[in-house]
């Protein structure tokens, strides 16, 4: 999950040097603003085919957050 | 003779090869937009995007876009939700920006107020009244203060219905009022070359609504379509603006076996290739051919490059329910050799450049060594289903038109009598014997309301035969053609094979005792016809007529105009020493009297050059020196 998220946002950021954990957020990552949020938002909702309700993008702190909400629909959904 | 691939043309991103993953774009979008940025020779264009709700996705796409299309956008982008008020209030910051291109990105949401349910009809038709009126006074703003192009979203659908079905019926439905206002914006780009519609009302059904609107994207972020229904209004905007600026593909070239027509037919023969009514491929064939033949018939050129005999191959148009003929190809390539030198020899044949070709084939093979060859030709990944094709060819907007005007209608026409000029040729002794033969007739006007759509085409998609390769926009032309210090002159070209239209353009302004050659062009399709001495010999009788004894030219270079480099020597100009940037000015002066330098066009019966049409020429303002 982790990696895929990685490379997800290597793909938007356009730096392939970028690592991510669970605590990443949007303070420590250069360059990650309300539109880059969006194209985050977009890119992992295709990637894990999961739609995120209004509420809870607003809820999500850090990568951690983003990792569980995406295992939680994905269980929601099998 | 092989070819090695141009050096100077870098192949663009494979992502951007039609048909697009939308997504994978959208999630890239970064990378991809620094590998467009190396491009060479990038056209800029300002462009002003005035949104009715979000607009970052929409921009950022379309800056994608316009890159793949050798456009270098500059943006101004209003604040949220002020389409409106940037304009009728002036914004300073937008008047400073001077857009070339203003797009308005409004949607459904943008409906102020629509009708309540069983309101009387002629309280619903005066809050129709409003609701145009409150985006004609913005667009007759903007044409009044920029003279820039618009291009105005119609209205999308909305993803629910209070009242059913009478939505759509009812004269207070919303379904009712957005199709009103639709026809609306509709008739209003009739009767303005300078207003486009981005027709998003297409656009929502094809992506779907589920995928065109969101609530989470709107609610949270006020955006009015989702990132993918930005891609789709990005690329479908992109599209009208490299046509507006005379980048569109003109030429289609087709394989024939399994595209045209199933099977090959120079193994199964006329009898069994497969097309026509009597199965379901072949109904499949049929509609793809039926396509083409429409596309042609706006002005596309086809042309056909197939690896196969001759004879097969054009026997295959024989066929009793083809829809395309022999007649409807201007250039017929079918042999055995590698298919980027036929295409390189068609371009050539038709004087077109390869970045206007479009290549059609079946098979990935011939797909793989024509893009990788011919690095500007687009080569489309349609597949291996004709049923896919026209979709896939219609969605990459290639061949996007502004305008249809009648010479495109004739152009495919054009080509077929250009086979039977250069049939002639080789029946004459000389050069001029042949010109002779053609009797010629010209037409030469100032520009009159009639051809100001087809110039201002020429002059944005003149490449080689062009002076100064200076483009200009509808509002330009139009103020040209009404300003009387410009001399404006249009040259039409008939020939005992048929007409080639408005074919050649000058404009040249008046400074004092001098007039000083802005643009000069005309299209390749009337090469070595006389026809530039013709011009010529209008535009110096013009000048005697309004006592102007000097005319001055620069010759611009550009990648393209080699060929017009020497022009101005060759009607007798002296060089100047001033050279800048490879720039070359030259004058002259006109003698009296002065010979004429065509020999071979006559005047056609109701223009005698000399004494031209008047509407700019004869205006008082003559007499001032």
């Amino acid at each position: 999950m982790l990696n895929r998220l990685q490379a997800i946002f290597r793909d938007v950021f356009d730096d392939p040097q970028i690592c991510i954990n669970e605590g990443t957020c949007a303070d420590t990552v250069p360059g990650w603003d309300s539109l880059t949020n969006i194209q985050l938002i977009f890119a992992v909702e295709r990637e894990f085919k999961v739609k995120f309700a209004l509420g809870e993008i607003q809820e999500l702190s850090n990568v951690g957050d983003m990792i569980s909400l995406i295992q939680k629909k994905q269980q929601c959904a099998a | 003779m092989p070819h090695k691939p141009d050096q100077a043309a870098r192949q663009g991103p494979r992502e951007l090869v039609s048909p697009m993953d939308f997504e994978l774009l959208l999630r890239k979008r970064k990378a991809l937009k620094k590998e467009l940025l190396q491009q060479s020779s990038l056209f800029p264009v300002k462009i002003a995007i005035l949104g009715g709700s979000t607009t970052s996705e929409v921009r950022s796409m379309l800056e994608l876009f316009l890159l793949g299309h050798g456009i270098q956008p500059q943006f101004y982008e209003s604040a949220y939700n002020s389409f409106f008020e940037d304009i009728a209030f002036a914004n300073p910051e937008l008047g400073t920006f001077k857009p070339d291109i203003v797009f308005i990105h409004t949607t459904w949401h943008n409906v102020y107020r629509f009708p309540r349910a069983l309101e009387p009809e002629s309280s619903v038709d005066s809050l129709f009244r409003e609701l145009i009126d409150r985006f004609e006074s913005i667009w007759q703003t903007i044409s009044a203060r920029f003279g820039a192009l618009i291009i105005q979203n119609n209205f999308d659908l909305p993803r629910f219905r209070s009242c059913g079905n009478l939505d759509g019926s009812a004269q207070f439905g919303r379904i009712r009022t957005l199709q009103r206002l639709n026809e609306h914006f509709s008739r209003y780009a009739q009767t303005h070359a300078q207003f486009l519609i981005n027709d998003i009302h297409y656009l929502c059904a094809q992506v779907g609504l589920k995928d065109w609107f969101d609530y989470t994207y709107w609610y949270s972020y006020h955006m009015a379509v989702t990132p993918t229904a930005a891609a789709a209004i990005a690329q479908n905007v992109a599209a009208i603006i490299k046509s507006a600026y005379g980048r569109a593909k003109k030429c289609m070239v087709l394989d024939l076996d399994n595209t045209l027509w199933g099977g090959e037919i120079g193994e199964a023969g006329l009898q069994g290739i497969v097309i026509g009514r009597d199965d379901a491929s072949g109904e499949a064939f049929l509609a793809f051919q039926r396509y083409v033949k429409e596309l042609r018939e706006r002005g596309v050129l086809l042309a056909v490059c197939s690896k196969n005999d001759l004879q097969s191959a054009m026997e295959g148009f024989s066929h009793p329910d083809t829809i395309l003929k022999l007649e409807d190809f201007s250039a017929f390539r079918a042999n055995w050799d590698p298919k980027p030198e036929n295409i390189r020899e068609i371009a050539a044949s038709l004087n077109i450049g390869l970045e206007h070709v479009v290549f059609v084939d079946d098979n990935p093979a011939e797909r793989a060594i024509v893009s990788e060859q011919l690095p500007q030709v687009a080569v489309p990944e349609v597949g291996s289903d004709v049923s896919c094709f026209p979709e896939i060819l219609s969605n990459a907007g290639y061949f996007e038109p502004v305008s249809i005007v009648a010479d495109d209608l004739q152009r495919g026409d054009y080509y077929s009598g250009k086979a039977k000029r250069e049939a002639e040729q080789h029946t004459h002794k000389s050069y001029d014997d042949f010109l002779e033969s053609l009797e010629m007739k010209g037409e030469i006007g100032s520009f009159s309301a009639l051809y100001l759509d087809r110039i201002t085409q020429l002059i944005n998609k003149t490449n080689q035969f062009n002076l100064t390769t200076k483009r200009c926009t509808r509002a330009d032309v139009d103020t040209m053609a009404a300003d009387p210090s410009y001399i404006t002159l249009y040259g039409r070209l008939a020939d005992k094979f048929g007409d080639n239209g408005l074919v050649s353009v000058i404009v040249a302004v008046r400074d004092g005792g001098c007039a000083r050659i802005d643009i000069w062009l005309m299209s390749c399709r009337v090469l070595k016809r006389d026809m530039e001495y013709f011009m010529f010999d209008a535009l110096v009788e013009e000048c005697i007529a309004r006592g102007i004894q000097t005319i001055k030219g620069v010759y611009i270079p550009s990648p393209k105009n080699a060929m017009v480099a020497d022009l101005l020597r060759s009607v007798g100009f002296a060089h100047e020493p001033v050279e800048l940037e490879g720039r070359t000015s030259w004058s002259y002066q006109i003698p009296a009297p002065y010979t004429r330098r065509s020999r071979f066009i006559r005047n056609s019966q109701d223009v005698v050059t000399g004494h031209l049409p008047t509407q700019t020429i004869d205006s008082p303002d003559l007499e001032v020196a």
